[in-house]
């Protein structure tokens, strides 16, 4: 079935202009996803009479796709726990990883085990069935609550200047666009001062994006001090990372430890290592989780080795909960992580265009790009600068997609830009982004701008699925802004580029929408049209550079565990093409100057291939997703990095359950 | 007249459906989601219901002729007849399907089976009974299958 929203946020249909719209919540697109196609039916009308918009699916994986090709597609997401082609906690994690959606779980089971383990993978309510319509009723509750989480994460601290709260009625009330308008223009005004004091200092508290890159400095340093004795404060001193802050890190070790947890927890089968390479079966009960799918996915890819067996094991024994980094205790994973790497092309058709991919790009940052969803590898300059290039200003979603990565990372003011990015990124209204981008000056015109509310990192799996819909536009920047991208970033990004001009025309044209989603930029970037989204790196290298080589970790901003990551990271890397977000475009206009934004931008690969890949990734990496975390790590060394596998963004996890 | 006791009739026979437990409370919610633009929701629901259902019996009537018996297996495959049935208000299915999950957990062989043959009958039954009323319902009208509702 085709989603039935594909135009895109929630909007309160009579909600015009002023604030929170009386029909709220009606109107709010639900995916119900269910085998049992009595049940199925009654949902549907169930949630009909709720006045929601629904879209039911019998498949897991019919449901992952559908929620890639449209990223701002749906609100909330109700799966069922037991389905025959997935797991729906494996959905479950995917999504909250790519997309980063509220997902209900439902079943007919409601033994405390299973219900907790809905909690523990992130659903944010469990229903018993038979589901009442009365339960249905309050499901917007989850949604706003997510919203509002992000958006707190996004600028916590953030300066001060732009508080949020005038953003929040936006997405909670589909605020009209208006008043969207409104407090974009106030968020970036006050950003733009904040970003004119912060430039060089960066981290005006943009989203914090756990680079593959990064995320591997924190696990050594919390293998350094030990899994039990690792502080925040002294992780963050022996990482050493310019920008990072003592929060970030605590949000991170947070999350991290929550990994861990489920890691040991719940260990797979370690004949799944078999699958690997062929790699010796790894034998550890806990670590085949890890190795389980993922190696066996990589395995079948074979491409992409490049994780490092070293540093996988290293991540294993991490995930097991070992501080010590033995790389022994590990054997599959040194196999795997070749075959982790791989992941990305797991299956059959998934491979296929990942190879041609990553053979194409000869990048191998492709290739690592995104084994986390969302998370943007690093790309090679190249890529990068293609993205720019075409950027036209589909940029504009592409700053969405730009995790802003740790201002210290990226040297220049694109930090800012990019930082203002990740706020977008959050799904924070874009405003956030725009002052970035403002600041930026002559930041990419991102005329497209088309804002994928990307709540979190699994956005940017989003935007791989998205480049992979949109070909690219001459322009180049074929961006596919569409709903999928679902970065707010983007969205921000266009009102940030205010200044450039392009992008205010567009953005304001945009006239935001309100939306159930706050990202109702996003739909409005639709209507510009992904424009070239598909950064085609075919540009000549230019400024974008690098940032995504650079040293300054693409930050993904991972918001669940890595399973989803992996599965966008795949997708990403099967593209080969990177999509930097606009952010990075736009830099690259400016060549050159630009370039240190580009690092915020994380790059998405673009992948060309139809989205059918997507789902054979998601599927099967999910099992692995701590396993391609640890991979993307792995892969940095070697490859542009993905990023970084749990994806979290510093403040993105702050909401799990420990 | 002749209408108003075919009214009453249905009304009757919906009322001892419920009494009989054949039909629970979930049966009520599905009649409040009809309407006038779904005037026949709740017989389409448990048509398609009988429809999909039929699969798990017969592929449960499979599993039970292995040897050995897959109590895992046949216990998942109980669990989404199971899932299925509650959602559409078989109370009493609903309960042999509890009844044949607890002697799989036990590993009962033939408690399972023994189960299971009531699975089938109460399943059936119910069928029946269904069909009568949606029929007999129809011959009234909608509305007035939508007013006994409640």
């Amino acid at each position: 079935m085709m989603p039935s929203s594909s135009g895109g946020s929630w909007k309160s249909s009579g909600a015009g202009d002023g604030g929170v719209p009386d029909q709220f919540p009606a109107g709010l697109r639900v995916l119900v996803v269910d085998d049992d196609p009595t049940c199925l039916m009654i949902l549907e009308k169930m949630l009909r009479h709720c006045n929601y918009e629904v879209t039911k699916c019998n498949r897991a994986e019919v449901a992952l796709s559908f929620l890639r090709e449209n990223k701002n597609g749906f609100d909330v997401v109700i799966s069922d726990v037991h389905m025959p082609d997935m797991d729906g906690f494996k959905l479950l994690e995917h999504i909250g990883l790519e997309m980063d959606l509220p997902v209900i779980m439902m079943s007919a089971d409601d033994s405390k085990s299973v219900v907790m383990k809905g909690v523990t993978h992130g659903a944010c309510d469990y229903l018993i069935k038979p589901v009442r319509i009365e339960a249905l009723r309050n499901i917007w509750q989850h949604v706003v609550r997510k919203r509002k989480h992000e958006w707190k994460d996004f600028e916590p601290s953030a300066s001060a200047d732009e508080q949020k709260p005038p953003e929040e009625p936006d997405y909670s009330s589909s605020a009209n666009e208006g008043h969207n308008w409104k407090s974009t223009k106030r968020r970036k005004d006050e950003e733009d001062e904040a970003e004119e004091k912060d430039d060089s200092s960066s981290l005006k508290k943009p989203r914090v994006v756990w680079s593959v890159e990064l995320h591997q400095q924190f696990v050594a340093a919390v293998n350094q001090l030990g899994i039990d004795k690792a502080v925040p404060k002294k992780i963050l001193e022996l990482m050493n990372v310019p920008g990072l802050t003592r929060e970030n890190v605590a949000s991170h070790l947070q999350k991290y430890r929550l990994y861990l947890r489920r890691l040991s927890g719940s260990p797979l089968p370690g004949g799944m290592n078999a699958g690997f390479m062929g790699g010796p079966d790894a034998g550890y009960g806990s670590m085949s989780s890890l190795n389980g799918l993922d190696l066996q996915a990589l395995a079948a890819s074979g491409q992409l080795g490049q994780l490092q067996p070293q540093s996988l094991a290293t991540l294993q024994a991490v995930a097991l909960g070992r501080s010590n980094n033995s790389k022994s205790a590990i054997p599959v994973p040194v196999i795997d992580q070749r075959n982790i790497f791989s992941f990305e092309n797991p299956k059959s058709r998934y491979s296929e265009v990942q190879s041609q991919h990553l053979n194409n790009s000869s990048n191998n940052s492709s290739k690592q790009i995104n084994l986390l969803p969302g998370i943007p590898t690093n790309m090679e300059p190249k890529q990068f600068v293609s993205l720019q290039q075409s950027g036209q200003h589909s940029f504009g979603s592409m700053n969405h997609q730009v995790l802003i990565q740790m201002g210290g990372q990226s040297q220049t003011q694109s930090q800012n830009q990019v930082q203002s990015n990740t706020n977008a990124h959050h799904g924070l209204r874009q405003p956030v982004l725009s002052n970035d981008m403002l600041t930026r000056g002559g930041v990419v015109d991102v005329s497209t701008t088309v804002y994928n509310p990307v709540v979190s990192v699994s956005q940017a799996s989003s935007l791989v699925d998205f480049s992979m819909n949109h070909k690219t536009d001459s322009s180049g920047s074929s961006y596919p802004l569409g709903g999928s991208l679902g970065i707010p970033n983007v969205r921000a990004t266009s009102s940030a580029l205010q200044g450039d001009g392009n992008l205010d025309t567009k953005v304001s044209g945009r006239r935001i929408v309100p939306s159930y989603d706050v990202f109702n930029d996003l739909n409005q970037n639709r209507e510009w049209g992904l424009q070239a989204v598909g950064l085609t790196f075919d540009q000549s290298p230019h400024s974008i550079q690098v940032g995504l080589d650079a040293s300054s970790p693409l930050l993904l901003q991972h918001n669940r565990s890595s399973v989803s990551e992996m599965g966008g990271q795949n997708r990403i890397l099967a593209s080969g093409k990177v999509i930097f977000s606009p952010e990075v475009e736009a830099r690259t206009h400016h060549n050159g100057s630009n370039v240190g934004q580009q690092r915020n931008t994380y790059v998405k690969t673009e992948s060309h291939t139809d989205g059918s890949f997507h789902n054979t990734l998601y599927s099967e990496q999910y099992g692995q997703d701590d396993l391609l975390a640890a991979i993307m790590k792995q892969q940095q060394q070697g490859v542009g990095q993905p990023e970084n596998e749990f994806g979290f963004d510093g403040n993105a996890l702050d909401d799990l359950p420990v | 007249m002749e209408r108003n006791q075919m009214h009453t009739q249905v009304a009757n026979t919906r009322k001892s459906l419920f009494d009989q437990g054949y039909l629970d409370d979930q049966f009520i919610q599905l009649e409040e989601l009809q309407d006038s633009s779904n005037p026949n929701f709740v017989e389409e629901v448990v048509t398609l219901y009988y429809r999909d259902s039929a699969r798990f019996l017969s592929n449960l009537d499979q599993a039970l002729e292995k040897r050995p018996l897959d109590f895992s297996k046949l216990d998942n495959l109980m669990h989404q007849f199971k899932g299925s049935s509650t959602s559409i208000g078989a109370k009493k299915v609903k309960t042999e399907c509890t009844h044949f999950r607890n002697y799989c957990s036990a590993r009962n062989a033939e408690g399972c089976k023994r189960t299971f043959q009531n699975v089938k009958k109460e399943y059936t039954t119910l069928r029946k009974k269904l069909e009568a009323y949606f029929q007999m319902s129809r011959q009234v009208g909608p509305v007035e299958t939508a007013c006994q509702a409640r």
